[in-house]
């Protein structure tokens, strides 16, 4: 951003790479990345959950770190790179995370899937070869509301060691 | 819902932090945002200034001193989490950061907002309590330093005036023959602790006890330190009696509420087991033996 500090009502100047692409953007301070990203980004692949760092469906990668949307000003994303399930593959060209949730037929009503496939894209990238139990661990704060857990995490553990690059960075 | 518009500072030096804190007496300090974020969504914060401290410089470095640590108040917990320096110097602290939230909160959270959030179950604070750690706090006219034990007051309320930051927290070494404990109940992985417990104990060539520190979370408004446990660990053997004669002086020393958790009665009750299991962590580490940690 452009300037350090700014009365309330005043929009600043926030540029950042969304899915490597650069995005220039006005936001006002008080819009969280979240909203940025759905309202004036489009980004609606970023879901609204909880508001509080606890459902995980608003993950996105921050310099390749997952993250709340909900809980990062969009200001703070200022010449950040951003990631969201979108930028993990492409149209027609799934990741193998994304062509691993759809073969084990990992998604019920999808609200989660966004979140999960970015969570476990970052703690694939740290542990190629993850146990169950890490598997588990790592998407203890994503919750799916469906409980189908066991498919998720059989996804994830099918695409271990295959296909995931590093962090933030499409196979 | 989102938050409520503000006034935002993001100030590029510390000076010019503490200079708008002084002059903005009611702004809040957004760190890692973790709480404070959660709190606006909600509605339940409205402030009408915020100054991010999150582009300071030299915050979030990690440093040994004199064989403990210094860390800068902008060290985020996964960095407690993972740092190879942190884990060996002192891994209390990297265990405590583990049980935190979730990954994307241990991303963002950090130290210095941690302890001055001062939430009464949080793991960082009663850590630090049980360690002795000191803050490094600073204001526009200077600098002081608080110890842990002296810095937390009442619920969410420190020894912070308005216009200080806290920049920094020291840990000082473990003693030769020291190990550590950190027991918590919770309900789900990465939620606050209903009761958490964090034990020091320093031995001797002959096992008896030179040292002991205790500390309860969850079980009143802040870490307590539990004056009446240490006493009857200090200069002892640390036998598996004088453990539990300890984890049972410390239900009188805690003074719970009900909450929607827990009732106090069972909060009361369980701090004693968190804290006999720290004891016994803390035991097994300090006194090298077979299968035991050094």
């Amino acid at each position: 951003m452009e300037t350090a500090a700014a009365d309330a009502a005043a929009r600043v100047r926030v540029r950042f790479a969304l899915n490597g692409s650069p995005v220039d953007v006005w936001a006002a301070p008080h819009e969280t990345l979240l909203a940025v990203l759905r309202d004036t980004l489009g980004a609606t692949e970023v879901k609204y959950g909880c508001g509080e760092g606890v459902c995980g469906t608003c993950t996105v990668l921050l310099d390749g770190a997952p993250i709340n949307a909900c809980l990062l000003l969009a200001v703070q994303a200022a010449g950040r790179a951003v990631t969201t399930v979108k930028g993990l593959g492409a149209e027609g060209r799934l990741h193998p995370l994304q062509g691993a949730f759809v073969a084990h037929e990992a998604a019920q009503c999808g609200f989660c899937t966004p979140g999960m496939l970015l969570v476990a894209h970052a703690f694939l990238a740290d542990h190629p070869r993850p146990t169950r139990d890490e598997i588990r661990s790592a998407i203890a704060g994503n919750l799916c509301r469906c409980t189908g857990y066991t498919r998720i995490v059989d996804a994830i553990e099918a695409c271990a060691g295959s296909g995931t690059d590093a962090r933030g960075e499409p196979a | 819902m989102y938050p409520s518009p503000f006034a935002y500072h993001a100030p590029a030096t510390i000076e010019e932090t503490l200079a708008l804190l002084a002059r903005l007496p009611e702004a809040k300090i957004l760190a890692g945002g973790q709480s404070l974020l959660p709190m606006m969504n909600l509605g339940l914060a409205q402030p009408g200034a915020l100054v991010d401290v999150n582009d300071l410089p030299g915050l979030e470095t990690v440093t040994e001193d004199g064989g403990g640590l210094r860390l800068g108040a902008l060290v985020r917990h996964r960095t407690l989490e993972t740092s190879p320096l942190i884990r060996r110097r002192c891994p209390a602290l990297a265990e405590a950061a583990s049980l935190i939230g979730n990954i994307r909160v241990r991303h963002r959270g950090t130290l210095g907002g941690s302890l001055a959030h001062a939430d009464p179950a949080a793991e960082l604070p009663l850590v630090a309590v049980a360690l002795g750690a000191t803050l490094e706090i600073r204001r526009l006219e200077g600098a002081r330093e608080v110890s842990a034990a002296q810095f937390f007051r009442g619920y969410l309320l420190t020894d912070l005036a308005p216009g200080e930051l806290v920049t920094g927290v020291r840990i000082p070494p473990f003693a030769p023959g020291t190990g550590y404990g950190l027991a918590e109940l919770v309900r789900r992985a990465g939620d606050f602790a209903i009761v958490a417990a964090c034990a020091v104990l320093t031995t001797d060539g002959a096992g008896a006890c030179r040292h002991a520190s205790l500390a309860l979370g969850g079980v009143g408004p802040h870490p307590l330190v539990m004056r009446r446990a240490e006493a009857l660990l200090a200069g002892g053997p640390l036998t598996d009696r004088r453990l539990a004669e300890a984890a049972d002086a410390v239900p009188g020393e805690v003074a719970p509420e009900s909450d929607v958790h827990a009732t106090a009665a069972y909060r009361r009750a369980m701090a004693r087991v968190m804290a006999y299991r720290a004891l016994a962590q803390a035991r097994a580490r300090a006194v090298p033996g077979p299968g035991r940690a050094a």
